[in-house]
């Protein structure tokens, strides 16, 4: 069931004429573009630096959107949205195997776009409102959720995501490895936390957990997250 | 004829301590639960500049191998209790830390021995036997090299890409795998020749997201050394 999120990524399609030899239909040739976080890359300075959203979003997010358009290009999912191309080229929970050259399938871009848009300059402080209710029905109070967040973060061996998500009504915590994401899941993502190495070693090098600590403490837009936990309780009153 | 269990040592201190009955007269064994340490590196953290950083291999060494052994002593110690009571739902659920933090041990262990400084032997191509099965099943060095490296860069996530040895097919051959899964978890009969280190933390500080690049310059600190000499002591 496709995610019908705000930040979809907004695809321009550019129309190649067909040459000569060739039938008289066009070849439509869709290219996923890199969205910007809402911010300056050196606005989450000190807990995030310039320098790692230089290298995480400016490297790592534009190669996986650079790797995606030349892969799909031509294909069954060219001219499909992010959202699609995750869902149709799934692979049963892992990326790809192993040794295998990278995947044909959108995870990795939806998980940053999902990223920047958890966090925002001056984040952190508290939920509250309807957020603040389930949590505390869900997890009994902010700190009792916020810990098992962070142990889902430090648990996560190896590279992957630690998520707040909604399922069935209650409030999750879940985290999955390397580029899996929740769309092809039973539970619609509220929150993320990257934490594969590239996330944080440049500004916390092995500590992970001063990192996922200072992720919740000074990052985390809880706006974001209420907005998205009011697009999950209609989407699921209206399916 | 005495009879003594095998206790632990933790519980022959608290039986001594509460001045438990006699426990038999000097057939007792203590089992003494074995834990482990960091080894130290035979080369210093600078040595293999430029290839690695000497930034790099402190943190690596003394940040992340330490953490795995550790953590691995410490699963154990749980493991051992969780044995003891029969608690066998604790027991498979500390599988995974085990897994994780043992193989990282294993690995790390193994990958200080892989690496030598250039004037210490570091980069020189392998002869002898190696050299020769390198040859019959990849073609030249070369490809092995050009081989290695890209399963390296094509690696999801983190993990090791491993020049293995084969020992029943006699044979040497490239396997990955998947985190801190050591390489026997792909085969009992596969004996780690060479095993370079993919996760981030083992190049992100100087080379970025750029992992070809550290793999195009980790072969000029590679110990072939240690490799033909774990290949003689297998495959004679």
């Amino acid at each position: 069931m496709p995610n019908e999120e705000l930040n979809a990524i907004s695809i321009v399609f550019l129309v190649v004429q067909s040459r000569a030899t060739s039938s008289s239909s066009s070849r439509v040739t869709a290219q996923l573009e890199l969205k910007a976080p809402p911010y300056p890359l050196d606005a989450l300075e000190p807990y995030m630096s310039q320098k790692t959203l230089e290298f995480h979003w400016g490297k790592h997010h534009r190669g996986y959107v650079d790797n995606l358009n030349k892969q799909i290009a031509g294909t069954d999912l060219d001219g499909l949205t992010l959202e699609e191309i995750v869902v149709k080229s799934y692979n049963n929970g892992s990326p790809l195997p192993l040794s295998t050259m990278p995947p044909r399938h959108g995870a990795p871009i939806w998980n940053h776009d999902f990223l920047w848009t958890s966090i925002k300059p001056g984040g952190g402080g508290k939920p509250s409102g309807l957020l603040l209710e389930l949590i505390e029905r869900d997890f009994g109070s902010v700190d009792a959720l916020l810990s098992e967040f962070k142990q889902a973060a430090l648990t996560q061996f190896g590279s992957g995501w630690a998520w707040l998500g909604y399922r069935a009504g209650k409030l999750v915590v879940e985290k999955t490895a390397n580029a899996v994401n929740p769309l092809v899941s039973d539970y619609t993502p509220l929150l993320v936390v990257d934490v594969w190495e590239h996330a944080y070693y440049l500004d916390y090098q092995n500590r992970r957990p001063d990192f996922v600590s200072t992720f919740i403490e000074k990052l985390i837009s809880w706006d974001a997250v209420s907005a998205r936990l009011d697009e999950a309780i209609a989407a699921s009153k209206s399916a | 004829m005495a009879f003594c269990a095998l206790v632990s040592k933790k519980a022959l201190g608290s039986a001594l301590r509460s001045g438990a009955a006699d426990l038999g007269s000097g057939l007792c064994q203590i089992r003494r639960l074995q834990t482990f340490s960091l080894p130290d590196l035979s080369y210093d953290y600078g040595a293999l500049e430029p290839a690695i950083s000497g930034e790099i291999m402190k943190i690596h060494h003394q940040k992340h191998h330490q953490a795995y052994i550790t953590n691995y002593n410490k699963a154990l110690e749980q493991l051992d209790e969780a044995i003891q009571k029969g608690d066998t739902s604790k027991v498979v659920g500390l599988q995974s830390a085990i897994k994780f933090n043992g193989g990282g041990h294993i690995n790390h262990s193994i990958f200080w021995k892989n690496l030598a400084p250039t004037n210490e032997g570091g980069g020189e191509p392998p002869k002898g036997a190696l050299g020769w099965a390198i040859d019959a099943d990849f073609g030249s060095f070369e490809a092995l090299v050009q081989k290695m490296s890209s399963e390296g860069a094509a690696l999801q996530g983190s993990g090791w890409v491993w020049l293995a040895l084969d020992k029943e097919l006699k044979k040497v051959r490239i396997e990955t795998t998947a985190n801190q899964d050591p390489l026997v978890t792909k085969g009992l009969h596969l004996v780690p020749l060479l095993g370079i280190d993919v996760w981030e933390h083992a190049y992100y500080l100087q080379y970025k997201n750029v992992r070809p690049d550290y793999l195009k310059n980790i072969w000029k600190v590679i110990n072939w050394k240690h490799a033909s000499d774990a290949f003689d002591g297998e495959a004679a």
